[in-house]
């Protein structure tokens, strides 16, 4: 799994933070940040979320 | 669009209860393409009902939130006048990409994840103040009046940097504005004093900095002072009444469904239940689109409902049911797209907080009224109770 994320488009709502808590962050601007670009396979799901709600469409996962 | 007028449906529709959007939602969401609708002003505008059509045209850059677009949809007499860019500059909701994103990126540290973490303490003590005022009183209250609608406006006071002498005031005026018995007039001249007021306050915070966001809105200079109290005066019209029926009817679920008080699922599915925002994001095509198999032309008038898609079978398995154990975090209570709610986080830290405390404060919390006579705002633009008779 590899996440990326376009920090352009991102509008800080906070959703991957709630949905993924230990691979999104927010930063002093309180945009995305990506604490762990490569998370473990049991986050599938949380990450999965965090992309599929992200009112931006700025997190985007290729699974592998 | 012009072929078949006898399909096109009078809008708003009234909801049949607290959990429920209007029944016809259902239906309309079978029905291929999208619904033309008729609105109280006479404008014919497509109803979009489904869930993954409500994402797509809050996706869409060729969809604008900007009401001086002809053809800009308005439920006018309904709302007692909307401000926009053009009447109050910092009105940013109504603004598009790329003019719309000097605001809200400036005001999304203010909202994010960690920042409501830290106001969490602030936020607990303006619930425990209003419980406090309302034990002290008796053993009944109008948990609308009494708390749900003050709440919120004490916590964007304190988060604006409004002195604790001021609030008073200031809660007083935010209260007139959601009254269903003020008159325009009196709503209008309470705008304006509010106005004058936050006018003044970012003159005195322009002198004397102190910890607050209008403070730190100053230091950023990314805002004149004109856009500053539009700014302020958005977060404080958009953070009230939505937050306050959520809170409020969010106690009535519980109070139906006692087993759930205390789950942490709790406050994501009151959300998508209540949904009280279905009729804010209204949109116009600004060149012609398909939506969920349906050409939109450049023009015409788009209302995607929430309700509707929080409500969609196709997202949600048994949609009417209250259910906090489900995944609910896909709903579109607050919008989505670029304009989804900023405060969407302090909404949640407020309903958390406001349950939290209010059932283990009162666990005797019981209705003082049948649930069929309670007065729901079934005529709003917002979806809520106008009053909720409690006692304990």
């Amino acid at each position: 799994m590899e996440i990326n994320v376009d920090r352009d488009r991102c509008v800080g709502a906070g959703q991957c933070v709630l949905s993924a808590p230990d691979v999104f962050d927010q930063d002093d601007e309180g945009l995305v940040t990506v604490l762990d670009p490569a998370p473990a396979a049991e986050l599938a799901e949380d990450v999965g979320q965090a992309e599929k709600i992200c009112p931006a469409q700025a997190i985007s996962v290729q699974k592998g | 669009m012009t072929a078949d007028m006898t399909s096109v449906v009078d809008f708003p529709m009234r909801r049949p209860g607290a959990s429920f959007p209007p029944e016809q939602y259902a239906r309309f969401r079978e029905q291929p393409g999208l619904v033309r609708s008729r609105l109280p002003t006479g404008a014919v505008v497509w109803l979009v009902t489904r869930h993954e059509d409500v994402r797509a045209v809050l996706t869409d850059r060729r969809v604008s939130s900007n009401p001086t677009h002809d053809g800009f949809p308005s439920l006018l007499g309904k709302t007692g006048g909307v401000p926009s860019p053009d009447t109050m500059p910092g009105w940013f909701v109504a603004l598009d990409p790329p003019e719309h994103d000097r605001f809200r990126k400036t005001l999304i540290p203010e909202f994010s994840v960690r920042r409501i973490r830290q106001l969490r303490p602030q936020i607990e003590q303006i619930v425990t103040d209003r419980i406090d005022a309302m034990l002290a009183k008796g053993d009944e209250a109008d948990l609308v009046a009494d708390f749900a609608l003050p709440v919120p406006s004490l916590v964007i006071s304190s988060l604006l940097g409004v002195p604790e002498v001021d609030r008073d005031f200031f809660e007083a005026k935010t209260q007139t504005l959601v009254r269903t018995t003020a008159t325009d007039q009196e709503r209008e001249a309470a705008t304006k004093e509010l106005l004058r007021y936050l006018n003044r306050l970012i003159k005195i915070k322009s002198k004397r900095p102190g910890d607050d966001l209008i403070s730190r809105l100053l230091a950023a200079g990314t805002m004149s002072q004109a856009e500053l109290s539009g700014v302020s005066m958005l977060l404080l019209i958009a953070g009230h009444e939505t937050t306050a029926n959520n809170i409020s009817l969010g106690v009535l679920t519980l109070l139906m469904h006692p087993e759930w008080i205390g789950d942490d699922g709790v406050v994501e599915e009151l959300l998508r239940l209540h949904s009280v925002a279905d009729l804010v994001a209204l949109r116009v095509a600004t060149e012609d689109l398909e939506i969920g198999g349906q050409r939109i032309r450049a023009g015409e008038g788009i209302v995607p409902l929430v309700a509707a898609a929080n409500h969609d079978e196709a997202a949600f398995g048994c949609p009417h049911a209250f259910d906090p154990s489900r995944s609910a975090r896909h709903h579109v209570a607050f919008g989505y797209g670029v304009h989804q709610c900023l405060g969407q986080n302090l909404v949640r830290g407020e309903m958390a907080a406001a349950y939290e405390a209010l059932f283990s404060r009162i666990p005797g919390l019981r209705l003082a009224a049948p649930v069929e006579d309670l007065p729901f705002k079934y005529d709003g633009v917002l979806f809520g109770l106008h009053s909720l008779p409690v006692r304990w």
